[in-house]
């Protein structure tokens, strides 16, 4: 059991934030040590905005959102920190508690829908079944709303589809399906993990658009993790990158495109294909590989694969964690956790890095 | 669906009939690859003389084709046939006719047909009990994995395998029967003539089987609802918010359930005709007693008989267990 604070919490000054993260740490115990997926971890997400959480695989962004959501309880892991829903903190919270908060209040639309569904019922009853959880009311008026549900995501013919299996609809139909079981009870917080990375390119416009179509209509605040900057820059409002289970950088879509101060975004901006540049440059990818979450690189997460440590004075990258401090270039939301003088680093962005993109 | 049905039952037809076709070659040329007369597993207990041998095997039909044989056999079951010895008038076999037992002086049919509410209730029950026991057990194991329960049910469990039935059943019989004579008589009596009677003596049979097969499905159910709860759907069904209950037995049993139900066919079929030993301990006159009893008297037409009935047993539940698939996996019927 992790130390639950004696006090009562009282709700952090985060503005008119809907969801507010502060400092979460998710730790899983295992045979060979202790894994920090992610370390001190903190945002906020207003309503009727899109924040992107973007980073490697293993950087901590599915143990995140499965942490708002509290399907980590029950299990091994150690969470600690706050997670403020609507003035609820749910870290502390009961099963019981979240479960009626799971699939009403907020929802979560998962990676892949075919192993996301349950392969013997049928997609219709899959759909239902969430609404008749959160809301007392006829098994008929359930399908009602599973059938306009999956008119409204865009499945032709819905009230013959209803009574389809997961397997006899294609990968942008079961997307879609996932998002109406999520949206079935109007969820105020909408997480969308890696929702297009199964995909073709066509179904994941269609897809994000009808995302953003909805999130319009319903006001709803949505968490989009992906590791595509293109979904990214295409369809959030705010931008978190998490590196071995820290934000390493944060701030508005155009902070990160257009004014990004640390390496690793650095790095994830220019290892992008991009249409407008001549095909005989190669990409820069990032050397390395994301460090292990047991043995967590002391200083900087970052050091091992950094190409701008010598910027630094001392051997700071390699002794002192960096902490994530606002910066002057950008908006007022731009926060960098990196040792480099701010106005070195923003030499070296425009001096160095933007060009060659 | 209904194609399916026919599709698998026309299936199984074809396996009956060369099963039946096998069994019968084995039993038929067996002897003549030892130089025996068939004859002599037909009659009585004395042996016949040489002219006495040639008359019976004309009588049966030894001396025709094989392929004849085969074809009266089956005409046999399907239409009934007359048999006889030679000492009284002809007996009339009806049809289904699966041969005449000399040495009992009982058409195989009728001896089987006495058998199999036996057989049928033995198996019936033991299933039940070891599907509820075994599921249950499993999946609260699973459920509790690494907990005290998990443990001392998992090493009851391979207790349970390890332990024969001639130990448990004898054990039982012992503890219920004759030390604490809550079931001093435990005559076989029909479901229908005698329902209680009938319960009181299945009911230590059910125990001894049920406690070993109970003791595989439980270890089975385990492990499927173990890699069931670990899948996507699962978490999907957490995060819809749907009540533990919900989300273990709606969604993780029912998944974890599919292969069971497979397996349960099989071992379901193959009980029938195989359960001698929980038979011998109990003392009850079901088919695996009358084979035996068959083999040992070298009583042929009695033997295939069986064999015939069992064959059939496990090819209806494979059968059952193939259509059922379509309904517990709708993927199945589709494909």
């Amino acid at each position: 059991m992790t130390a639950q604070p004696l006090v009562r919490l009282e709700k952090p000054d985060a503005g008119d934030a809907f969801l507010s993260v502060r400092d979460l740490r998710v730790h899983f115990p295992t045979a060979d040590g202790l894994v920090k997926s992610v370390d001190g971890l903190s945002f906020d997400v207003r309503r009727g905005e899109i924040l992107g959480i973007v980073g490697e695989s293993g950087s901590g962004k599915s143990v995140t959102s499965q942490a708002i959501l509290g399907l980590h309880k029950g299990s091994q892991a150690r969470i600690t920190g706050e997670i403020w829903l609507d003035g609820t903190e749910l870290v502390g919270a009961s099963e019981e508690d979240m479960r009626s908060l799971r699939g009403d209040k907020m929802a979560m639309i998962f990676q892949d829908p075919l192993s996301a569904m349950h392969p013997f019922y049928r997609v219709g009853a899959q759909i239902s079944e969430a609404y008749l959880v959160h809301n007392k009311t006829s098994k008929a008026e359930a399908k009602k709303r599973a059938i306009e549900m999956l008119d409204r995501v865009g499945i032709p013919n819905p009230d013959k589809r209803y009574d389809d299996y997961p397997h006899q609809f294609s990968g942008g139909m079961r997307q879609r399906a996932m998002i109406a079981m999520a949206l079935v009870c109007d969820p105020k917080l909408l997480i969308a993990d890696e929702p297009t990375t199964a995909l073709d390119v066509t179904v994941q416009a269609q897809i994000l658009d009808l995302m953003k179509d909805l999130q319009k209509e319903f006001n709803s605040a949505i968490i989009l993790i992906t590791h595509d900057l293109g979904v990214v820059a295409e369809t959030c409002d705010d931008v978190v990158v998490m590196y071995g289970g820290q934000c390493v950088e944060t701030g508005t879509v155009n902070d990160l495109f257009y004014e990004p101060e640390m390496p690793y975004a650095w790095g994830l901006l220019t290892s992008m294909p991009r249409m407008d540049r001549t095909r005989l440059e190669r990409l820069q990818p990032i050397p390395g590989q994301p460090p292990s979450l047991i043995q967590v690189p002391k200083g900087c997460v970052f050091n091992p694969r950094c190409g701008y440590t010598e910027h630094v004075p001392g051997r700071l990258c390699f002794t002192d964690r960096p902490d994530l401090l606002p910066t002057s270039g950008g908006s007022a939301e731009h926060a960098v956790r990196c040792h480099i003088d701010p106005d070195e680093r923003r030499r070296l962005w425009s001096g160095e890095i933007q060009p060659t993109l | 669906m209904i194609r399916y049905v026919i599709r698998r039952s026309i299936g199984g037809v074809l396996v009956l009939i060369v099963t039946s076709f096998v069994t019968f070659f084995i039993f038929q040329v067996g002897p003549k690859i030892a130089h025996v007369s068939p004859a002599l597993f037909y009659v009585g207990k004395i042996p016949p003389t040489i002219e006495g041998q040639k008359l019976i095997e004309h009588r049966f039909g030894f001396d025709l084709p094989l392929y004849k044989q085969y074809f009266n056999w089956v005409h046999g079951i399907l239409f009934g046939r007359d048999v006889g010895d030679d000492t009284s008038a002809l007996v009339h076999c009806s049809a289904p006719c699966l041969g005449y037992s000399f040495r009992q002086q009982l058409p195989v049919t009728h001896m089987i047909m006495q058998a199999l509410p036996i057989e049928l209730s033995i198996a019936a029950g033991a299933a039940l009990l070891w599907l509820l026991g075994g599921l249950t057990i499993g999946s609260i194991s699973a459920l509790k994995r690494g907990s005290l329960f998990d443990r001392a049910a998992m090493t009851m469990a391979l207790a349970a395998v390890s332990l024969p039935i001639f130990f448990t059943g004898p054990i039982l019989l012992l503890v219920f029967k004759y030390k604490l004579r809550w079931l001093p008589n435990t005559a076989y009596a029909s479901l229908t003539s005698d329902p209680a009677q009938w319960f009181r003596s299945m009911i230590l049979p059910w125990l001894a089987l049920a406690f070993i097969y109970a003791a595989l499905y439980a270890r089975l159910t385990r492990a499927n609802m173990l890699e069931t709860m670990s899948e996507d759907y699962i978490r999907t069904a957490r995060a819809k918010g749907l009540p533990r209950r919900t989300v273990v037995i709606k969604h993780g049993l029912r998944a974890a359930l599919t292969p069971i139900v497979t397996i349960f066919g099989l071992d379901l079929g193959q009980l029938i005709g195989s359960a001698v030993i929980t038979e011998s301990v109990f003392n009850l006159q079901g088919l695996g007693l009358i084979s035996i009893r068959a083999i040992n008297s070298q009583d042929l037409p009695v033997i295939l008989g069986v064999t015939i009935v069992a064959s059939f047993a496990v090819v209806v539940a494979n059968i059952i267990v193939d259509i059922g698939y379509g309904f517990v996996d709708p993927r199945v019927s589709y494909s």
